[in-house]
């Protein structure tokens, strides 16, 4: 049979395939909105690789061969269809986006969002909407403390875990502490994050002093001033949440002058930059990676599952974000799921009502969301030391510690700066 | 003492590095009239050059020496070929056109060239740190100083003295001295002008590529360096007044040293250091500490 004669035969019999094929095959697929940053400076450690998180855990959800309670395909049955935005440009632009991806493309989620600020700005829209929307790594605790959301969930922990994570750690390892400084960048991240953790350390350790407290420009880049002050400081430890370049120059420019040499170095968001800085970050550095994600992630059969499809992929191990993203779509896919009764496909507000409260368990850990009137999520955390295996040519992170969700992270009802400044009460460890 | 010392050295190395970067921008500004926004890209494409000439001679086991010669030379060959692209392709279309049109026609270059670097580079990061480790540093009392800081000093002493050399002792500096003067009389004394433009302006590009190449060995090469950079830029340019070169210098001084008082003694108002500096110089000064104000030609 040649050719020309086999070709309308198999289109006829990819026809009658397509025909009798079973009823939820042919459903209209479930449109996600992926928001992240895919240009500007946070694309490279954090924007592309919780993209990146999103197309392998979408495929899998999609193939089906994520593992088990997440093996259903696609969400209940129903394959996924993802559009990915960019989340640069003013906060203006980052809601109009939003706008068109619930308006225009009538996606049936959002899951995104690296920025504060684009959480913060998103959230009431998401709200006026009625639009599902999982924000997947911003950090800010203000989210569901200003104001009670209806349709706006976040798996992720917030950043008041990451400062508090921080200090317990650094006062277990470090007992006659008596002062430490701090280098943060000038923007809300910086300094709600230096807040947290400076106040918790006057909780844990009382007699330990905050000498030098630095909030240099966002990509400023050149630190010469300031690791000047801090060599000249007493400090024995010196905090800081720089992420991305930031956090690079800091590492070689300190580097180059010994910092490290003379006081600990503790970087909450370190996991995201130490597969690229490798032997130049220094062994002692104390890492955290908001939350137990990579390299501080439990050795469960999930998370090697999310290692291996993201090695197989990309060629390098998952970082932060991509754990972030995963959780994310993760709890998205079991709330759905949960609100699904029979065929018909659940509305955005069974979804919703799913979602609250919802536990489950990724490969960041056990996900309970706690907080928020059950829109937001808590975990629990581990902070650890960094090291560079020089045999095995690979960063490492030893002496791991853990911390309960209940120790980091504070009650429900209860405002993040206010639980540290009231002693971090009711904190289970 | 030792914090005076520390606000000199630092206030020096962040004054070298600000003056590397603004040369190119004054000079442009002074012969052409062009507030170039696109500068943020020569320095930015310089960074990456000069990342990706690290990475062919770490690789390549170089002396480091060396190494750091051929990062400059082909961040400053990627300037060269910016910068005669831009001029040749783009700007001498707007020549004669309102001020306004030319600074959006190079900040949409500018905006375009970011772009160009995803094209290129793609969105990851990319560090050149070896020149700087190869440095090494010195300890004096207890302050620890890189010695590649040192070297950037040095290299914006020789960019100034090379700089006022050429303005004042060569006949090329002084063609351009009388263009900068006045554009028209240089054209009507046979000055080729257009060649004059061409020149100063490769002349910039490459001067603001060598400011990405220098600063890539301490910074971490990635999307958005050029951005910063042409805001300090303009301070710096705005302070010593737009087009001098001398006023560059002194305004990096300036800028370099109320910074490192600002960050050892008052670190809350450092970001506000800068440019109230600049405020003030313009509210005493309105053309800049080192340009006079000029009779308008009708």
């Amino acid at each position: 049979m040649s050719l020309y004669v086999r070709i309308p035969f198999a289109l006829a019999a990819l026809a009658s395939a397509a025909a009798i094929a079973p009823a939820h095959a042919q459903q209209a697929p479930i449109k996600i909105g992926i928001v992240s940053f895919l240009t500007g400076p946070a694309a490279s450690p954090f924007g592309i690789p919780g993209r990146n998180g999103a197309e392998i855990v979408l495929e899998a959800f999609n193939a089906g061969k994520a593992p088990a309670p997440f093996d259903k395909v696609g969400f209940g049955g129903t394959k996924l269809e993802a559009k990915y935005v960019d989340e640069a440009g003013s906060v203006q632009n980052v809601v109009t986006e939003f706008r068109n991806l619930v308006q225009r493309d009538q996606v049936d989620a959002v899951v995104g969002y690296i920025s504060s600020g684009s959480c913060l700005a998103v959230a009431p829209v998401a709200d006026e909407l009625k639009a599902l929307t999982v924000f997947y790594d911003c950090g800010t605790p203000r989210i569901f403390e200003e104001k009670a959301r209806s349709y706006v969930f976040r798996v992720s922990p917030h950043a008041t875990m990451d400062g508090v994570g921080a200090a317990r750690y650094l006062v277990a390892k470090k007992k006659n502490l008596t002062s430490f400084s701090g280098i943060n960048q000038n923007y809300a991240w910086g300094q709600d994050s230096w807040r947290d953790f400076a106040g918790a350390m006057k909780v844990l350790a009382p007699k330990a002093t905050a000498d030098k407290v630095l909030f240099p420009k966002l990509f400023a880049g050149e630190y010469g001033a300031e690791i000047s002050t801090l060599l000249t400081s007493k400090s024995q430890a010196v905090h800081t949440s720089f992420w991305n370049g930031d956090l690079e120059s800091f590492t070689y420019q300190q580097s180059a002058r010994g910092l490290d040499k003379r006081m600990t170095i503790i970087m909450t968001t370190g996991e995201a930059g130490m597969w690229r800085m490798r032997d130049k970050l220094p062994d002692g550095t104390i890492i955290g990676g908001r939350g137990a994600n990579g390299p501080l992630a439990r050795d469960t059969d999930i998370n090697k599952w999310f290692h291996q499809i993201y090695m197989d992929r990309y060629n390098t191990p998952p970082t932060y974000p991509a754990y972030q993203m995963a959780q994310s779509l993760l709890g998205l896919k079991l709330a759905y799921e949960k609100a699904k009764k029979g065929d018909a496909k659940p509305t955005t507000d069974e979804i919703a009502a799913a979602f609250k409260g919802i536990e489950f368990t990724g490969p960041a850990g056990h996900v309970k969301m706690a907080l928020g009137n059950g829109h937001q999520g808590i975990t629990e955390t581990a902070y650890g030391t960094y090291k560079f295996n020089k045999q095995k040519n690979m960063p490492e992170i030893v002496d791991i510690m853990r911390f309960p969700a209940e120790c980091v992270n504070p009650p429900a009802g209860i405002d993040a700066d206010k639980w540290i400044a009231d002693g971090m009460k009711g904190a289970k460890c | 003492m030792l914090t005076a010392f520390a606000i000199l050295t630092d206030g020096l190395v962040y004054a070298a590095y600000l003056f590397i970067v603004a040369i190119g921008l004054t000079l442009i500004f002074g012969v052409m009239k062009i507030l170039n926004v696109t500068h943020g890209s020569f320095y930015a494409f310089g960074a990456y050059g000069a990342a990706t000439a690290v990475g062919i001679y770490a690789n390549a086991d170089w002396p480091a020496a060396l190494g750091f010669l051929f990062m400059i030379t082909l961040a400053m060959l990627v300037g060269l070929i910016m910068g005669i692209i831009l001029e040749r392709g783009l700007l001498r279309l707007v020549y004669g056109k309102d001020e306004v049109v030319i600074v959006l026609v190079t900040y949409a270059t500018f905006l375009i060239l970011e772009d160009v670097i995803v094209l290129i580079w793609g969105a990851q990061s990319y560090a050149a740190y070896q020149p700087m480790v190869a440095a090494g540093s010195i300890e004096i009392g207890d302050l620890v100083l890189s010695n590649y800081d040192i070297l950037l000093v040095a290299i914006a002493v020789v960019l100034a003295a090379l700089a006022y050399w050429a303005l004042k002792y060569t006949r090329q500096g002084r063609l351009l001295t009388t263009v900068i003067f006045d554009r028209e009389t240089a054209a009507a004394f046979g000055i080729n002008v257009t060649l004059v433009y061409t020149a100063t302006f490769v002349i910039g590009a490459m001067l603001g590529a060598l400011g990405g190449a220098v600063m890539a060995p301490k910074i971490s090469v990635t999307l958005g360096i050029g951005v910063e950079v042409i805001v300090l830029a303009f301070a710096v340019v705005a302070i010593g007044g737009m087009g001098s070169i001398e006023g560059a210098l002194i305004g990096a001084l300036i800028v370099g040293i109320c910074r490192a008082a600002a960050v050892h003694l008052a670190p809350q108002i450092e970001l506000f250091v800068i440019y109230g500096v600049m405020a003030l110089v313009l509210v005493a000064r309105p053309y800049g500490l080192f340009v006079r104000a000029q009779p308008r030609k009708i």
